[in-house]
């Protein structure tokens, strides 16, 4: 572990001309949104609703098992495209400038059991203001996991490779408990605060809704199909949950991200804002349909200092974003999948040990930053 | 069980099926048009009147109640990705036997949604619809004499009206700045060879805009005829004074297209409309400082225009993005985010 700041050759004013470089890639985008940008999320949304229907319709047969190998693959995709492509980024807003209710962050509704008004506080407002800041994100681990040399060990970090593994076949139920800030909110006096007891309301109603449509009303149209049909969407939830964990941990947890204290972002100007998004986040890099089987969030970096433009925009903004990365000498972290999942892997697996006492570092620098 | 309960127990079973969409949102990828879909309609042609306005062809869903010559519907359309809405007449006779309904459009500068229309609109495109509405309509009992004193696009409601119903006795005035800007030129003269209208045209790039004074010249029974005037406001006050004037007000129905004047300057007054209170906002200030300070409850996140969690409906009025400088203007579904937008002029944020 070293304690060098990965920019401190940068110096204020450099800092400030980043940030209006980056407003300035912003603007160019914002300029040229428009129908191109529309008719893509809307043939998205299509084709995910068609595949889904056709999926489940082949389900109708999973007796047969190459139709059951079919329908549960398909079905999969479908629950992915909701989940990144759709989801995600209509829960963040970016198509919201086009006006239609129906594609709507205030309206859109997700295959998710975290419902998605508490997601967007947990995720948009909490993650995305505050990345990597330790104490304010608790993206960081989702609150069950060591992520950094800096936190204090406990002999219960020894099993997080486990709960890291478990959190990632049931994710949407671990983000749901996230969003929840169950750890917090369980103990006596917080579970009777109506306020959570409202959103834990809300919760419980998603899950039952949305299991009663994949483990009971679905399986029971298929009659006789019933339990390969509960089978292939209990498959096709697996599939979507590991696969979304993988992509999400690539975002902040791989090796060469950085993690910041709580007082360094104290007064942050909006340069510094995005240098920190700039250096909390890694990439993955890949072909087209990668890029579009997460989401997008394979452009994690692009993602996170521009969260509200449109995601089949970032393909082109990565590219001026990588130029300002060299031209202010830091480090762009990227990899393909595999690599990025066993870096992550690798830091949970690591940090699951003690390491030696963290240095004590030196208060004086207003831009303190740790390096892992 | 009543069918009602019955169909009510079914949609609900079919809900829990497509949960957490709806079944509508599956129906509307085949079906956009369907009964009880959302109001929409699909563009079938568009023809072109004048060298800038157009009929556009409308094949209305199935739930569209139809119209009484002389209303408006209000559409919406996608310009450049963006939903906009605006309000046109419609210019179909009621009872149209194929179903369609059409508007006139004429394309007015710096007008995204009338040029789109006239300029860029193609066969086959999905447009959201209303109900049919507005009182500038003809009575039940037919007027022995009628007048239709219009100008410009002012023309449409009127000529719908013509299309509709036929009187025995039918004056009308038109104003246009040369002859090939009359909207529907040659049918108003075919209606005028077969005597079923006499008509006079103005021309104001040469005749100057129409006196009304000059009425009495031009239809000495004005004052007897029931009259239907649509047109500029100029044209609207004049006749409404001269109607008053004659001890005739009630002879005369008008209809104000009211283009939406948004001024946008720096800052003004802020209603916000739930709570009803009232305040000064400068040009700089974001309207969720502005509406806490006053003391209404502001839904808030970030503070930094990223994570959605303050956006509010813009009910009126005009606000700047603080980060782009660009000004939003009020419409249906038009949401902002209080937190980095300012006043750009007097506005209605509903809280």
């Amino acid at each position: 572990m070293t304690a060098i700041d990965p920019t401190a050759h940068l110096s204020a004013e450099q800092i400030e001309e980043l940030g209006r470089e980056l407003d300035a890639i912003r603007d160019e985008v914002i300029a040229s949104r428009g129908e191109k940008d529309a008719a893509y999320i809307r043939k998205v949304i299509s084709a995910q609703r068609k595949l889904e229907l056709a999926s489940r319709g082949v389900l109708l047969f999973s007796f047969f098992p190459p139709a059951w190998l079919i329908g549960t693959a398909g079905l999969s995709v479908a629950k992915i495209m909701d989940n990144m492509e759709i989801g995600h980024n209509v829960l963040h807003g970016q198509w919201d400038w086009m006006r239609d209710p129906k594609i709507h962050s205030t309206t859109w509704e997700w295959d998710h059991v975290s419902p998605s008004e508490q997601w967007k506080h947990s995720h948009n407002e909490l993650h995305h203001t505050y990345t990597n800041v330790i104490g304010k994100d608790n993206d960081l681990g989702y609150g069950i996991m060591r992520v950094d040399e800096d936190q204090a060990w406990h002999p219960v970090h020894l099993g997080q490779p486990l709960w890291n593994f478990l959190n990632a076949c049931f994710f949407e139920y671990g983000i749901a408990a996230y969003d929840l800030e169950l750890g917090k909110n369980l103990n006596k006096r917080r579970r009777k605060n109506p306020e959570f007891r409202a959103r834990a309301k809300a919760v419980g109603r998603k899950i039952r809704k949305q299991v009663l449509k994949d483990y009971v009303i679905h399986p029971l149209l298929s009659g006789p199909s019933f339990l390969t049909t509960l089978a292939a969407t209990f498959t096709a939830n697996l599939v979507r949950n590991i696969w979304s964990h993988s992509v999400i941990m690539c975002g902040h947890f791989p090796e060469g991200v950085q993690i910041f204290e709580r007082r360094s972002i104290k007064g942050e100007t909006r340069g510094q804002w995005y240098l920190r998004q700039m250096m909390g986040s890694a990439n993955i890099s890949g072909s087209r349909a990668m890029h579009f089987m997460t989401g997008n969030l394979s452009h994690q970096i692009e993602h996170h200092l521009f969260p509200d433009l449109p995601s089949n925009r970032y393909a082109e903004v990565a590219v001026k974003v990588r130029a300002l990365f060299e031209k202010y000498e830091l480090e762009y972290v990227t990899g393909p999948l595999p690599k990025q999942v066993f870096s992550a892997w690798h830091k949970v697996f690591r940090l699951s040990l003690p390491n030696k006492k963290p240095k004590v570092k030196t208060p004086d620098r207003e831009q303190e930053l740790v390096a892992a | 069980m009543t069918s009602t309960a019955l169909r009510s127990r079914a949609w609900k079973l079919l809900e829990m099926v497509t949960t957490p969409l709806l079944p509508s949102d599956y129906l509307d990828l085949v079906s956009p048009l369907r009964a009880g879909a959302d109001l929409r309609g699909r563009i079938e042609a568009v023809h072109p009147e004048t060298g800038d306005a157009a009929t556009i062809v409308i094949r209305p869903g199935r739930g569209w109640r139809g119209h009484t010559a002389g209303q408006y519907v209000r559409i919406g359309v996608d310009v450049d990705g963006v939903r906009l809405w605006r309000a046109y007449s419609l210019t179909s006779p009621a009872n149209r036997s194929d179903g369609r309904v059409t508007i006139t459009v004429k394309a007015i500068s710096d007008g995204k949604v009338s040029n789109h229309l006239v300029r860029r609109a193609k066969p086959g495109t999905l447009i959201q619809l209303d109900q049919a509405t507005g009182d500038f309509v003809l009575p039940q009992a037919k007027p022995a004499k009628v007048l239709y004193l219009t100008a410009g696009s002012g023309i449409t409601p009127v000529m719908g009206m013509l299309r509709d119903t036929e009187f025995d006795d039918v004056v009308m005035i038109h104003s246009a700045p040369q002859p090939q800007d009359v909207i529907f030129r040659d049918e108003l003269h075919d209606l005028v060879a077969d005597k079923k209208l006499r008509l006079t045209e103005v021309y104001t790039d040469t005749h100057g805009m129409l006196d009304i004074a000059r009425l009495d010249g031009l239809v000495p029974d004005w004052a007897e005829r029931e009259t239907w005037a649509c047109g500029p406001a100029g044209l609207l006050d004049a006749a409404e004074k001269h109607w008053s004037e004659h001890g005739v007000p009630e002879r005369l129905h008008t209809e104000r297209f009211r283009p939406s004047i948004v001024v946008a300057g720096d800052g003004g007054e802020v209603t916000f409309s739930t709570t009803g209170k009232i305040v000064g906002a400068d040009g700089a200030t974001p309207l969720l400082d502005i509406g806490e300070k006053a003391g209404v409850l502001m839904p808030s996140g970030c503070r930094m225009g990223i994570c959605f969690g303050c956006v509010t409906p813009l009910k009126d009025g005009a606000v700047r993005d603080l980060r782009t400088g660009e000004i939003t203007e009020a419409g249906p579904g038009v949401l902002i985010q209080t937190c980095v937008s300012a006043a750009a002029g007097p506005c209605d944020i509903e809280r």
